[in-house]
């Protein structure tokens, strides 16, 4: 606690903060202020400036959870002192997180007895148990390279183009090549055929994505699962699989039941999953589980005597907080399987309604598919006078936040927006977002095209365009946007209809 | 949200918690279970269970935040749906975390400019911290290497053998070897001297504590500095300096600002702090800071445009909460350094106290020194009576306090010490309480018998090093036992034990 000292002003506690003379000065940047601040001008101040943030709950680029229950509420604050990682001092909080890892290992139908405990971790989100995982299949394929006396010091992974970037750090900060299958303009997913053709001797695993970031989409892991078994016979390279799960690992279990991606398949040997996508809990939690010990090799766990009692540790964070790991199992047991299944129901609901909002407006291709993920990916289906990013910037007006953005290599010609649906976007929200690009559409058929210079520099765009290109200067092309943007701020104004 | 179903038994929303059958169900362990429950019923039930869990205040373990001012908290609960990674979205929460990291920066003396940005990221603790800027001197060296046409697979990475896990960690995880400086009895962080010795052409950095977590002690990073210098100038390696100030990077600058241990020194490349420490901020938080853009690779930071919009980053983590760096923010611009200053001049005050109150029992040796993070490291003076640390520890626990146990590193294992960590909410009335309870803990242990022998040590986690440990109290004798007579051993220990303290318990009964 901060001893008081007598202040050199009147009393400060009289005024109001915003009479104080705090809200005059402008916070600190660069240094630290001389100066302590009382604590309700602190919270005011910081508090206004948030209000600036987006919305969470209208951000549709995140799959990342956004509303918890009250009750979940009540019991993060009250754990948001434990530090995870004092198991000896917390031990009932280490047994919940164990709990949810065994929960889930049984959820993708590990191969595991009544009560046997499972093998895996929670972790702070996907990217740290996706690193985990590769580090256990490097370590693996390395052992067993150095013990047939062959060279370890090329690993390489192989994926699809579409992978989440946290794969390509970890090629990058671990040293591993990453092999991508390109993607085609129809195909927007990684193809098991192709894939299995790069496996060389020197790849470690072959990771799919239960879950494409890009259009949702779930990759056919049985298929590569045969293809490689079949591979592995004749090679002898025993190449496994890991299944990046992040979105699709609380989906598929609930709506798609008999769709065999998990541990039924035999050369799955690890699977991440987000418990702050469909897991249902705020940002800051994921799992790892591996089918079984063999898979995890013992060196890469550190046994230690930090606080005064043995902990096995693997994880790549080692102090966090407790909360997010109580609120996952809040929701494991809160909700069960109904209560996950019913969600989930919901989710491709309110999906296909706002995909048929979208398709009656004409405008639109759908790129994403019915089964998958619960979002809405779609491109337009003229976009030389407009493109999806302005699409994207003016229904930002509205408060939505939608992203765009251009497919991975080979389909780079190919952009699209895309809607994630969360458990708290209900129906009506739905119908009021295809209302707003309704209006957004109307909007900008009365706009000029955009200025032909700035497509110029694309050059894959280029031989879109209708309008002649010219080579502007950069004031001319800046006049022209500025009068463009002074001219709809004027028509914007006249429309201010109601849906 | 959740559709509701109708219930098969009669309104759940009557029967109270304690009259449901939620209270009489096991919890699942193991498996999902089909049904869902009401949401008061699993409020209830796992907040009753975490009751078991220890008191976070009395954890005099951890060096963790415990505890911050209800606004504080209010803050960190509005903002805790929102995703840190979502820079566009949340613009102003990328804000703060940068202006945190340019106030950090210019903490450590940092060479900027007054509205220059300093290069550093906020991290989710030290461990994640001290990895970036492991792989950042990791990728700076082979690319040298490369350069110079020289062999680049044998990084190696030179440290105190007191260095916290997470450098190990870093070392088998990223593929460098950990060429550690023994300490010896007396001198229990890294000589700085030896550290030099141990530098070679594959040496990438070399990394010194702030605030070693054994017993508190700051390294000398000037020494290591100004000797590493020297080598440097004859070798041509230009071998540079990690500062890993998990503790001390927020104690320092308020409390020994005259130390020269961060960026006033030329060979420092990049410091690592931990918010969630004496940044005062809940677990979950800590801050890497570079010298400059040069000392960060380029090939390492991504840039992507994942939801839309570009994004820097170098972090290993990606989705993550937004409020321990909002929480951070309020922190620095609420206490600002005469805040930070006081608290940390109160932590050292009472760590005084608990270290004169130990030394007036008579029964302690203090191993932690006056300066460095408050922290009193203390052990028994001699181990007559056959009793040790670890019970001292384990009988503490019964008060409620958490006060943890351990060898030192090699090879000056043979010493344990208890610790006994001074956080911002720990008082002087808590101090002197504790001084109260250790005298009569060892009071109890003077009249219980003394433990068996080397093997028969019940509760004391057993590491490699504990093992190599020769005898520790004097009465213990070697000898190979077999696992049978081991196990009577313990038993017959325990009961005795067991019987000694519900003698005492009577006698106090009696006596009150």
């Amino acid at each position: 606690m901060v001893l008081s000292k007598t202040s050199s002003e009147s009393d400060v506690s009289v005024h109001s903060t915003f009479a104080s003379r705090y809200v005059r000065t402008s916070l600190p940047r660069f240094k630290m202020p001389e100066n302590s601040i009382p604590k309700e001008a602190a919270y005011q101040i910081i508090n206004d400036e948030l209000m600036l943030d987006g919305n969470p709950r209208l951000n549709l680029a995140s799959f990342v959870t956004t509303w918890m229950e009250p009750e979940c509420d009540k019991l993060i604050m009250s754990s948001i002192n434990k530090n995870y990682v004092d198991m000896d001092e917390y031990p009932v909080t280490t047994e919940l997180q164990n709990r949810c890892v065994n929960m889930i290992a049984h959820l993708f139908n590990a191969p595991l007895g009544e009560s046997e405990a499972a093998v895996g971790v929670g972790t702070v989100g996907s990217s740290e148990a996706i690193m985990l995982a590769g580090l256990a299949f490097k370590r693996q394929w390395q052992n067993r390279r150095k013990a047939e006396g062959k060279p370890w010091d090329k690993p390489n992974i192989v994926t699809g183009a579409n992978v989440q970037v946290c794969w390509e750090k970890f090629a990058r900060y671990f040293e591993v090549e990453l092999k991508e299958v390109k993607l085609r303009e129809d195909y927007f997913v990684m193809d098991p055929v192709k894939a299995v053709e790069m496996v060389d001797e020197n790849t470690i695993c072959v990771a799919a994505i239960l879950g494409s970031t890009l259009n949702g989409e779930f990759e056919d892991v049985k298929l590569l699962n045969d293809l490689l078994i079949e591979k592995n016979k004749e090679t002898g390279w025993d190449t496994p699989i890991h299944v990046d799960a992040a979105s699709g690992g609380f989906i598929a279990p609930f709506l798609h039941p008999e769709l065999e991606w998990d541990f039924r398949l035999p050369l799955v040997k690890s699977i991440n999953v987000s418990g702050h996508k469909y897991g249902l809990v705020y940002a800051g939690i994921g799992w790892v589980i591996w089918r079984s010990k063999e898979d995890l090799p013992e060196e890469l766990i550190f046994h230690i005597n930090y606080l005064g009692a043995d902990q096995p540790t693997f994880t790549l964070n080692f102090s966090k907080g407790s909360s997010q790991v109580i609120a996952q199992y809040y929701q494991l047991i809160r909700l069960g399987f109904e209560g996950y299944r019913n969600i989930m129901e919901n989710c491709r609901e309110n999906m296909l309604v706002l995909k048929e909002g979208l398709e009656k407006t004409g405008r639109f291709n759908i790129v994403s598919k019915d089964d998958g993920v619960p979002l809405v990916a779609f491109s337009l289906k003229d976009n030389r006078r407009h493109d999806e990013f302005e699409v994207s910037d003016m229904l930002r007006r509205f408060g939505w936040i939608v992203p765009a953005y251009t497919m991975p290599p080979d389909a780079q010609t190919v952009t699209v927006l895309r809607v994630v649906i969360r458990e708290d976007f209900s129906r009506t929200l739905a119908e009021r977002l295809v209302c707003d690009i309704e209006k957004v559409l109307h909007d900008l058929d009365t706009l000029p095209a955009k200025i032909s210079s700035n497509l110029a520099i694309n050059g894959e765009e280029a031989d879109k365009n209708v309008a002649v290109v010219i080579k502007k200067s950069a004031l001319e092309t800046q006049r022209e946007i500025t009068t463009v943007w002074r001219k709809f701020v004027l028509e914007r104004k006249k429309m201010n209809g109601v849906c | 949200m959740v559709l509701s179903r109708p219930a098969s038994e009669s309104d759940l929303s009557v029967i109270s918690t304690s009259g449901s059958l939620f209270v009489r169900d096991s919890l699942p362990k193991h498996k999902m279970q089909e049904n869902s429950i009401p949401k008061e019923a699993a409020y209830q039930i796992i907040h009753d269970e975490l009751l078991l869990d220890f008191k976070p205040k009395l954890n005099l373990a951890s060096f963790v935040t415990t505890s911050m001012e209800p606004e504080c908290d209010k803050l960190i609960m509005e903002s805790i749906n929102k995703n840190y990674v979502d820079m566009d979205e949340y613009p102003v929460t990328t804000e703060l975390h940068n202006r945190c990291v340019n106030m950090i920066a210019h903490l450590f003396n940092a060479p900027l400019g007054d509205s220059e940005d300093a290069i550093g990221v906020g991290t989710v603790g030290s461990s994640e911290a001290i990895m970036l800027a492991g792989l950042a001197f990791k990728r700076k060296w082979q690319n040298k290497r490369k350069a110079e046409g020289k062999p680049y697979d044998r990084p190696n990475i030179v440290t105190g053998a007191n260095v916290q896990v997470c450098w190990e960690k870093f070392a088998r995880y990223f593929e460098v070897e950990l060429k550690e400086v023994k300490v010896r009895e007396g001198y229990y962080v890294m000589d700085p001297v030896k550290a030099v010795e141990m530098v070679d052409e594959n040496t990438i950095c070399v990394a010194a504590i702030l605030g070693s977590t054994y017993n508190g002690e700051f390294e000398d990073v000037k020494l290591l500095n100004d000797l590493l210098l020297e080598k440097n100038k004859q070798t041509g390696w230009e071998t540079p300096i990690h500062v890993d100030a998990a503790s001390g990077g927020f104690i320092a600058p308020f409390i020994y600002p005259e130390l020269e241990w961060d960026f006033r020194l030329p060979m420092v490349k990049s410091i690592n702090v931990s918010g969630h420490k004496y940044g005062l901020v809940y677990a979950g938080i800590g801050w890497v800071i570079w010298r400059s853009k040069d000392d960060l690779p380029e090939d390492l930071v991504f840039h992507i445009k994942y939801l839309g919009a570009d994004q820097s980053t170098f972090t290993l983590n990606f989705s993550k909460g937004s409020s321990q760096i909002i929480a951070q923010y309020y922190q620095l611009v609420r206490l600002g350094q005469e805040g930070y200053r006081h608290i940390m001049e109160n932590c050292h005050e009472n760590a005084m106290v608990l270290k004169a109150g130990l030394e007036r029992t008579g029964r302690f040796n203090i191993l932690s020194k006056d300066d460095g993070v408050p922290v009193v490291a203390f052990s028994l003076k001699e181990n007559k009576g056959g009793h040790d640390e670890f019970e001292v520890s384990e009988m503490l626990r019964r008060f409620g306090w958490i006060v943890p146990a351990y060898p030192m590193p090699p090879d000056a294992q043979h010493v344990t010490v208890l610790r006994v960590v001074i956080r911002a909410e720990f008082s002087r009335t808590l101090a002197e309480r504790l001084v109260h309870d250790v005298s009569i803990v060892l009071h109890e242990l003077d009249k219980l018998p003394p433990k068996v022998s080397a093997k028969g040590k019940e509760g004391a986690p057993v590491t490699a090093a504990h093992e190599e440990n020769g005898d520790i109290d004097g009465a213990g004798h070697k000898r190979k036992s077999t696992d049978l007579e081991t196990q009577r051993e313990i038993t017959t220990y325990w009961k005795n034990y067991v019987i000694a303290q519900k003698t005492i318990k009577r006698q106090k009964v009696m006596a009150s």
